[in-house]
């Protein structure tokens, strides 16, 4: 017998191949390659609809489609206008008064105006259900609270209140009590306008599944519809790539490049390696270490204003020695922060001197400060009795942050200054996710570990409210006094005053010293030699629209 | 053979009910859950306890297996805690990536591997035999990564003949029918497609390819040589056969059994190798999808990934099995 021919094998198959050739349809448009931009990220976005986004990937697309009704100034973190030409607040800072720009159209033709404003609010404080779920609706939930009917215990009541339209132009916005956040949180890309019409007709509030198996509605997944100078395309996951396409109906002036592809490169060096060979236009998430050669061979790279804080977190609970007040202290001029910023922070970093960086509104200019002195931290060790005394490190591993590029190197220099002044160092790394978070923000397991923030608007709340206005199991201390300081700058509306109060606790947090700031690094983005136009945000708000390639 | 297949398959579902058992106690006994990895650094302690109810994870572990299971036997895998889309979605965008990468590597490690191996056996001792083995060496030490930077910066950074990433130019804005790039450009008939899906797959393919290129050689060249000294052969040239005859029916036929079944085993440390060459190269496959999952402890994701794998891979030892009795027709599978 003869066996089976390997050639007519792969005749059969080719022959297979060419039958079910007319089976399928060619369905593409023009293409084009010349008036694209194609920027690498490092991760795909999770979802399209920004009210259910935290990631910064989804929010950088958001930021193209959508508008919120105030935005940051171009590369600063000022409140301007956005949707919303000016805004007051009454008497009480409760109801805030916003005038809406007119002749403003949505992607899908409908108008925006004060009716499309109040459909959003409703959709965001009416959500029941798994909207209410801590992962779907994060910045609501930090921002506002709850809902109208909150369905899960411990969520506290909704700081909004409720949404009124005057007429087409003219939005009340009442909120329950007077906040810090308002206006400056609107200006998250979660508090993005969508088109009424599209919201509904995708289902967009429909989230399916069952808590344990949440599924997000088609709008979500792939018919954003907002105002933004561009519209979506397509997302197309097996190529790891979203395009973007110019509004030609924009209110505004118009995009410069037509078609924008957001294509993800988890890889730092094979970012770099793409931009090198022309495969993208830019990138984000510069390494450190590549922003100088990157520079030197010509490539366009912007370094965003710091807008972040690297602390070292000392948690009094952990260990008795660690509240007293002179351990707190040594362990602050034991750290030569300089030296780390030099030699292991991208250019431009600074030292930290309080917990938020002094682009934000309150920052203080007269805080105590803890220069770097061994000498002076050994006496207070030896004052305090505590000159044997062994402190658990938690570090994370396999992870980079905006505020820390290299956690090894940074736990191994900040380790070796404690180790000098005679404290002994127990390191625990843990890989960030995901240990390192629950390690270090719950229990009292710990003694020292490494963490920071990145902000998300310009507010001096969203920094140190965030990490100090009440007990928490990270830093585990009780200050009734800090914390209700806190709670009456929070409900000032008056913002001079504010800042003022601001400007005070930041005085009392240093004095307390619950942590050490260490430092505020400028995070970089980079395009090719040609792109130009886009101007760096501490906020990472860069809008692509004003990019333009110069032959 | 039919009553063979039907066994085989039949012998699939003890054995994948046991994997999903061993999986979800070692998947649950792994330290830390998705919480964090959802939230990041604004979670509270409040909200990562939400998410742990949410999801179940507070329950006992039968229970959470019993739930597993009644929507496994659906056929439905559930959808992934971190992107919110069916595992089954994920798994059909992202598999014929993996599996386009890993034929690419293969059909080079086969093509060149073989032939390199039965020269090397043809010319023992000689420069050609030392090349061979030396280059096999170094390719199943050096690494993958490595060998992708080093590729990545010839070809594409400084000489830019091949692109550094992804499966094809987004800008091609190819139609999508079974995400097989290459495939789907014949398919429609969009040749550029077809050939920009090729062109993409020159690089990370010759990366991957690097070690099982290097067993093939290896195991081609040993079996050759063990073949070329059977009695057999000495008849065959003593009667006066061509080189061509003696090689093509007589030493490649009887050498290559032990070659196949090296090759169905490759496929296993193909989708290992893929995890890196993926990652490096931002090729959309399985192979990345499955270590992020793993990071953030995508429960479902990695349930499901691994035991429709578990399938695949039972199936493609299935069919070199059957492959067998093609290439030695003594071979007869009952």
């Amino acid at each position: 017998m003869r066996a089976p021919r390997p050639k007519a094998a792969i005749a059969a198959v080719a022959v297979a191949a060419l039958a079910v050739a007319g089976c399928a349809e060619s369905d593409r448009g023009g293409s084009g390659s010349k008036d694209t931009l194609v920027f690498g990220v490092a991760g795909d976005p999770k979802v399209l609809d920004p009210s259910l986004a935290s990631d910064g990937e989804s929010l950088r697309v958001a930021r193209q489609i959508f508008e919120t009704l105030v935005r940051p100034e171009e590369g600063g973190t000022k409140i301007t206008p956005g949707l919303a030409e000016s805004w007051t607040p009454d008497s009480t800072g409760t109801v805030w008064t916003f005038k809406l720009r007119s002749g403003v159209k949505f992607h899908d033709g409908t108008d925006f105006n004060a009716e499309a404003v109040c459909v959003n609010f409703n959709r965001w404080y009416n959500a029941t259900g798994l909207m209410q779920s801590p992962d779907v609706t994060p910045y609501w939930q930090d921002v506002m609270g709850g809902f109208a009917k909150n369905e899960r215990e411990d969520l506290p009541p909704s700081l909004f209140k409720s949404c009124t339209a005057k007429d087409a132009t003219t939005v009340e916005l009442a909120f329950t009590r007077p906040s810090s956040k308002i206006p400056a949180a609107l200006m998250l890309p979660s508090f993005s306008i969508h088109s009424p019409k599209a919201l509904e007709q995708y289902q967009a509030s429909t989230i399916g599944g069952s808590a344990d198996n949440i599924q997000y509605p088609p709008y979500a997944m792939s018919h954003p519809t907002g105002t933004g100078p561009y519209k979506f395309k397509s997302w197309d996951v097996a190529n790891k790539t979203l395009t973007l396409e110019r509004y030609e109906g924009y209110s505004g002036p118009a995009a410069k490049i037509k078609t924008i592809v957001f294509k993800t490169i988890p890889d730092e060096n094979a970012r770099k390696q793409a931009l090198r060979s022309g495969d993208i236009q830019g990138y984000d998430l510069v390494g450190p270490a590549d922003v100088k050669p990157l520079q030197d061979e010509g490539f366009n790279v912007l370094t965003r204003p710091a807008f972040n804080i690297l602390y070292l977190a000392i948690n009094q609970k952990g260990n008795p020695k660690l509240a007293d007040i002179r351990v707190r202290q040594a362990i602050a001029h034991a750290l030569n922060r300089q030296a780390l910023v030099d030699s292991k922070l991208p250019p431009g970093a600074k030292v930290a001197i309080q917990f938020m960086p002094d682009t934000v509104e309150g920052w203080n200019p007269s805080v105590r400060t803890y220069e770097y002195d061994v000498n002076k931290a050994k006496q207070l060790l030896a004052e305090a009795g505590a000159t044997n005394l062994t402190l658990r490190f938690h570090y994370p591993t396999e992870v980079t942050r905006p505020y820390m590029p290299n956690p090894k190197d940074i736990f191994e220099l900040l380790s070796a200054d404690l180790q000098a002044v005679g404290i002994k160092v127990e390191p625990i790394p843990l890989k960030w996710s995901p240990d390192y978070l629950n390690a270090t923000t719950a229990g009292s397991a710990h003694d020292l570990h490494l963490l920071g923030w990145t902000g998300d608007y310009g507010d001096a709340y969203n920094f140190i409210g965030t990490m100090f206005d009440r007990q928490k199991d990270e830093w585990g201390f009780n200050n009734p006094e800090l914390f209700a300081l806190f709670e009456k700058a929070d409900k000032t509306a008056d913002q001079a005053a504010r800042y003022e109060l601001y400007k005070e606790l930041n005085a009392k947090v240093m004095e307390f010293l619950p942590g050490v700031p260490i430092s505020h690094s400028p995070p970089a983005i980079v395009f090719a030699k040609d792109v130009t136009g886009v101007k760096a945000s501490p906020l990472t708000d860069e809008r692509f629209s004003t990019a333009e390639f110069t032959s | 053979m039919f009553r063979f297949i039907v066994r085989r398959l039949l012998q699939l579902i003890p054995a994948l009910f046991g994997l999903s058992i061993l999986l979800f106690i070692w998947l649950h006994k792994l330290p830390g859950g998705p919480e964090s990895a959802i939230l990041g650094e604004r979670g509270t302690p409040e909200m990562r306890a939400a998410i742990r109810e949410n999801l179940g994870l507070d329950e006992p572990i039968l229970v959470q297996y019993g739930r597993f299971m009644k929507r496994m036997i659906q056929l439905d895998l559930g959808t992934s805690i971190a992107t919110k889309r069916e595992v089954t979605t994920e798994f059909l965008e992202r598999f014929p990536g993996t599996v386009e990468l890993a034929l690419t590597a293969m059909i080079i490690a086969i093509a060149l591997g073989i032939p390199l191996g039965y020269l090397a056996a043809r010319r023992r001792g000689r420069f050609l035999d030392h090349v061979s083995v030396a280059g096999s060496l170094v390719g199943v030490c050096v690494p993958v990564f490595f060998l992708a930077y080093v590729l990545k910066a010839i070809f594409a950074e400084n000489l830019h003949l091949f692109p550094s990433s992804g499966r094809q130019d987004p800008t091609i804005d190819a139609t999508r029918v079974t995400n097989f790039f290459v495939l789907d450009g014949l398919l429609t008939r969009e040749w550029d497609a077809a050939a920009d899906a090729l062109w993409h797959l020159v690089l990370p393919g010759l990366a991957l390819a690097s070690i099982p290129l290097a067993i093939i050689v290896r195991i081609t060249r040993a079996s050759v040589l063990e073949v070329l000294g059977e009695d057999y052969i000495r008849t065959a040239e003593a009667k006066g056969l061509t080189e061509r005859m003696v090689r093509n029916r007589h030493v490649l036929r009887n050498a290559m059994l032990p070659v196949s079944t090296t090759i169905g085993l490759l496929t296993g440390s193909l989708l290992s190798g893929a995890v890196l060459t993926e990652t490096v190269f931002a090729f959309s496959g399985i192979g990345a999808f499955i270590a992020d999952s793993i990071n953030q402890r995508d429960y479902p994701v990695l349930m499901g990934f691994i035991m429709i794998i578990a399938v695949i891979f039972v199936l493609v030892n299935l069919i070199v099995d059957l492959s067998y009795s093609l290439i030695d027709p003594r071979v007869r599978v009952r």
